[in-house]
């Protein structure tokens, strides 16, 4: 039941949103409203969670079109229960800055805002493949007109080739969950059986290696992250990426163990190359923007690593590293925005030295800086040592590119904080005054919850799967009719 | 005494609601005076096509079993029922949109032809053998013609009816030719009575099949026999295109299924093959053609040829999964196509020009209601999930997965790929403008014409349709499923 009020608390609320004739305040401020009280769902039923169950939790399930064997089939495990508070943390946040900074259209941006924050979290929420698929399809939607209206200069050509690249990905999904739905008779994840068909689960990998993304599905990645506006942003490179995390660790492992174990080679190199690629990219960016966005699909690329270690530190790291990423790559595009609308324009060489007279700006910079380059303590450490460690036992190939990769994080994390706070250039700005009001309300708490995140990764990586047994209980799914 | 044979009046009340109400309009358009003329003439036919849609409804109720009436001349069940039904509805919404059309003349002889055509694909869905199938297509075709050419003092609707009328005609001259060879070799014309009677080999019974086929491929709009599409389109007033677009794809498919099926069962390797070439060739065709269309009510032209390569691909399933998918899909499909050509045709009547991409910019700002219609509208046309099109390409899809035909899966997939193109071309234009707009350009030449709630009301009847069809997908289902168990499949 409260999953699925979860999903529907967003979509109502973007319908009320849409439809009620307020002023631009009182429609941004109704926004809000709706992300709080979904945050606040949240948060009161992790209070009756039992992250050590075997057993789905909040499930609902109802006949739709059983013709086909589909069913609105809903539930939460541990692993799903992190990525929906990622999604639903964000997304206040990005509606919360939104409301700050003010957008035109308040009526379909925020509707659109939280029909993606309900789709996001149907995907992770899904029980049923074709129900994934729906959610899946449904957050292009929102994605497209957002960027396309809202958007920079260059929105129309980003929305182009964002929606060419994943409904390029997401079609050939659509065909292989087809031949795979039919051949079992059924669409429900808990009653699928396994497939050792290669076409099949190279159609379910492309896609979600393009949502990713791995290199070299990630030509829509720059356009896109730096088109949007600062929190669409903040939700694509924070959460709808791990739309992907949730595909593979939960349809794909599963259900496909023979071909992830034939082309699991594969799928870990691309992973490194995505992550080296990734990190020397970024460090070569003009803005900020550039730098985050490239950081992310590093980032990602270290995920996918944990995930095709397929054993239990690769998963517990990848999934408390997704919800860390998430955070981090949310608050950074977020104070990209803030740096943006004050400064004019994020690139490097119109900023440099912002640090002075702007002690909160800099120590959000620094601070969400070090998470980036993952410095010992902080949880991006202890989700990147978990990732290199599960990774190592298939490999110690692995695990050197990416402790490689650390280093290249930390210099590219390193430039883009000096190169926003100290480099001194002759054009940098004066006038504008340090973080006020909504920035830091809204920018804040993404960094407390990694605070907290990092006195205690636990948390997370012992309350993602059932006695903290991810691998076993993968295999467990491979039930099957 | 006279032995009168048995009458199934019921069976026939969809159509001869119809015929009445296109009589009375007929009578209206030189007794009625002028100004009642138009409410007077959309009344009827109104009130027409709804009588006609609750008889279609009661007779879908009563005939759980196929029965043949009139040796064979049709077959009341439930297919030629549930088809009744969604061609009357698709009717009624063509009716509202006619409204605000500002015709001048012909007034009366509009709603007339148009309850008449009608008329002819409500009984031609049920028409079981060839002499009735031929009559009844010919009744619609030649109320269309009319139709396509009504607004004589624009030049492109003469060449659009004028086109029709030649190549449609053609097309009506291959499906006799096949009529002829089909009976000349079993000396049958009931469908059923075909079957029993086949001489498999026949070289012209296989000839006459193919040429069966092709003739209603034509009225299908299928690609190597589209190329009237495009041009009638444009040309035909828009409200007619609508009507065209919507209810003749549903009748020609729904018939082509029966023959198909009930006459030909032995041939079905060799139909379905041809089936599915002509599938092929019109997703390939009709979505490479759309991309480059600059006018909406060509590209929306284009559009149909690709999906009736979609519904052929039910079609050459031959299965009973494949004739529900087929009847599932045209509900959405036709609730999306005819909702499509509504808003086409209103912003035609307020900028009285056609509708090119570019008039349609910044639609979705100025006239929210329609700028969603339309949104909604493309979005279920291209296969998106949230509208009932989605749920149709992968019911279409599945079908003929399970027949065995996993290549006819990628290429639907890929075509539906190659559609996003245009369809979300035509969302790019509602609400991103390029560039700036310097004010005073976007002007709309026939300045802000009043809401026309009746237009509304046929644009959301359309959201209700193409967006319920995605959530209880399952009733309309169990009622397609009825329906094609009524085909001996």
């Amino acid at each position: 039941m409260l999953t699925t009020l979860l999903i529907v608390v967003p979509l109502a609320a973007a319908l009320l949103v849409s439809i009620l004739p307020l002023s631009a305040e009182s429609t941004a401020g109704l926004a809000l409203l709706g992300a709080l009280a979904e945050v606040g769902l949240w948060a009161g039923g992790a209070r009756n969670f039992d992250f050590s169950s075997q057993e789905q939790q909040y499930s609902a399930s109802r006949e739709w079109f059983s013709d086909l064997g589909i069913s609105y089939s809903v539930g939460l495990y541990g692993f799903q229960y992190w990525l929906v508070g990622l999604t639903v943390v964000v997304g206040a946040a990005a509606i919360g800055y939104a409301m700050w900074v003010g957008r035109d259209r308040p009526r379909a941006y925020y509707g659109l805002v939280l029909f993606l924050v309900g789709s996001l979290v149907g995907v992770f929420a899904s029980q049923d493949l074709l129900l994934f698929y729906v959610f899946f399809e449904a957050m292009l939607i929102p994605i497209y007109v957002l960027v396309g209206v809202w958007g920079g200069p260059r929105r129309v050509k980003a929305t182009l080739t964002f929606v060419l690249y994943t409904m390029f990905g997401s079609l050939l999904m659509l065909a292989s969950i087809i031949a795979f739905g039919i051949s079992q008779g059924t669409f429900e994840l808990a009653a699928l059986g396994t497939s050792s068909n290669d076409w099949i689960f190279l159609g379910f990998l492309v896609a979600f290696f393009v949502k990713a993304p791995l290199l070299p599905f990630h030509g829509w990645l720059r356009l896109s992250y730096t088109e949007a506006t600062p929190e669409v942003a903040a939700i694509l490179s924070g959460v709808v990426s791990k739309a992907a995390v949730f595909g593979l660790v939960w349809i794909v492992l599963p259900h496909f163990p023979g071909p992830v174990d034939d082309l699991r080679g594969l799928a870990l190199v691309l992973a490194a190359a995505t992550l080296v690629y990734g990190s020397v990219l970024a460090f070569r960016q003009p803005d900020i923007r550039g730098v985050i966005a490239y950081s992310s699909m590093a980032q990602m690329g270290l995920i996918m690593l944990g995930i095709f270690s397929v054993n239990d530190l690769g998963l517990d790291g990848a999934i408390l590293h997704s919800v860390n990423h998430g955070l981090v790559s949310a608050g950074f595009f977020l104070v990209a925005g803030i740096i943006e609308t004050r400064f004019g324009s994020g690139e490097f060489a119109r900023l440099g030295g912002l640090a002075k007279g702007r002690p909160a700006l800099a120590s959000v910079v620094l601070i969400l800086g070090m998470f980036t380059l993952a410095v010992p303590g902080s949880t991006n450490f202890a989700g990147e040592f978990a990732i290199l460690s599960g990774v190592f036992q298939r490999g110690w190939g692995y695990a050197a590119v990416g402790a490689v990769a650390i280093v290249l994080a930390a210099m590219y994390a390193l430039r883009l904080i000096s190169a926003i706070l100290h480099d001194r250039r002759a054009s940098a700005p004066r006038e504008s005054g340090d973080l006020v009001g909504g920035e830091l309300a809204f920018v804040l708490p993404l960094v407390a919850i990694l605070a907290v995140l990092s006195a205690w990764p636990a948390l997370v990586t012992e309350r993602s799967f059932p006695l903290d047994q991810p691998t076993s209980f993968i295999a467990g799914q491979e039930q099957g009719p | 005494m006279i032995q009168t044979p048995h009458v199934d009046w019921l069976a026939l009340s969809p159509t001869l609601a119809l015929l009445g109400a296109a009589a009375i309009a007929l009578l209206g358009a030189v007794t009625v005076p002028r100004q009642a003329l138009r409410a007077f003439s959309v009344a009827v036919t109104a009130v027409g096509f709804v009588v006609s849609a609750v008889f279609a409804a009661i007779l879908f109720d009563r005939s759980p079993d196929p029965t043949i009436l009139l040796s064979e001349g049709m077959t009341r069940d439930q297919l030629g029922a549930l088809a009744a039904i969604i061609l009357a509805l698709i009717g009624l919404v063509v009716v509202l949109v006619s409204w605000g059309d500002g015709r001048k003349d012909h007034v009366g002889e509009y709603y007339a032809l148009l309850t008449a055509s009608a008329a002819g694909m409500v009984f031609f869905v049920s028409a079981s053998s060839l002499m009735t199938m031929f009559l009844s297509l010919e009744w619609f075709s030649i109320s269309l013609y009319v139709l396509c050419a009504l607004d004589t003092h624009r030049r492109e609707s003469l060449e659009a009816g004028l086109k029709y009328l030649i190549i449609g005609s053609f097309g009506s001259g291959v499906l006799l030719f096949g009529c002829a060879l089909v009976y000349g070799s079993t000396g049958e014309l009931g469908f059923s009575a075909i079957k029993e009677a086949t001489g498999a080999d026949d070289p012209l019974f296989v000839t006459g099949m193919a040429m069966i086929l092709a003739g209603l491929a034509f009225k299908v709009s299928a690609a190597p026999f589209h190329m009237w599409t495009p041009d009638v389109y444009q040309g035909a007033p828009t409200s007619v295109t609508a009507f065209m677009a919507g209810a003749t794809k549903v009748a020609a498919l729904v018939l082509t299924l029966r023959i198909l099926v009930t006459a030909f069962p032995e041939q079905a390797e060799i139909w379905s093959i041809a089936v599915a070439v002509l599938a092929v060739a019109s997703l390939a065709i009709g979505n490479l053609a759309a991309i480059a269309q600059r006018d909406v009510k060509r590209m929306l032209a284009y559009s149909s040829v690709s999906h009736a390569g979609f519904l052929l691909i039910a079609i050459a399933a031959n299965s009973d999964d494949g004739a529900t998918s087929l009847l599932y899909y045209l509900i959405p499909y036709a609730a999306a196509t005819v909702g499509a050509f509504a808003v086409v045709a209103s912003r035609e009547r307020e900028l009285g020009r056609p509708v090119s991409l570019a008039s349609l910019e910044g639609l979705g700002w100025e006239r929210p209601f329609l700028g969603v219609g339309m949104w909604v509208f493309m979005l279920s046309l291209a296969g998106f999930p949230l509208t009932g099109g989605f749920l149709g390409k992968l019911f279409v899809f599945s079908a003929i997965y399970e027949a065995g035909w996993w290549w006819l899966v990628v290429i639907g997939v890929l075509a539906t790929a190659l559609s996003l193109a245009y369809y979300l071309n035509i969302v790019r234009a509602l609400y991103m403008r390029q560039g700036e707009v310097s004010p005073g350009t976007v002007v709309a030449a026939g300045g802000s014409p009043p809401r026309d709630l009746l237009l509304d009301a046929a644009v959301a009847a359309g959201i209700v349709v193409t967006i319920g069809s995605f959530f209880f997908v399952q009733p309309l289902v169990d009622l397609a499923r009825d329906a094609a168990a009524s085909l001996p499949l």
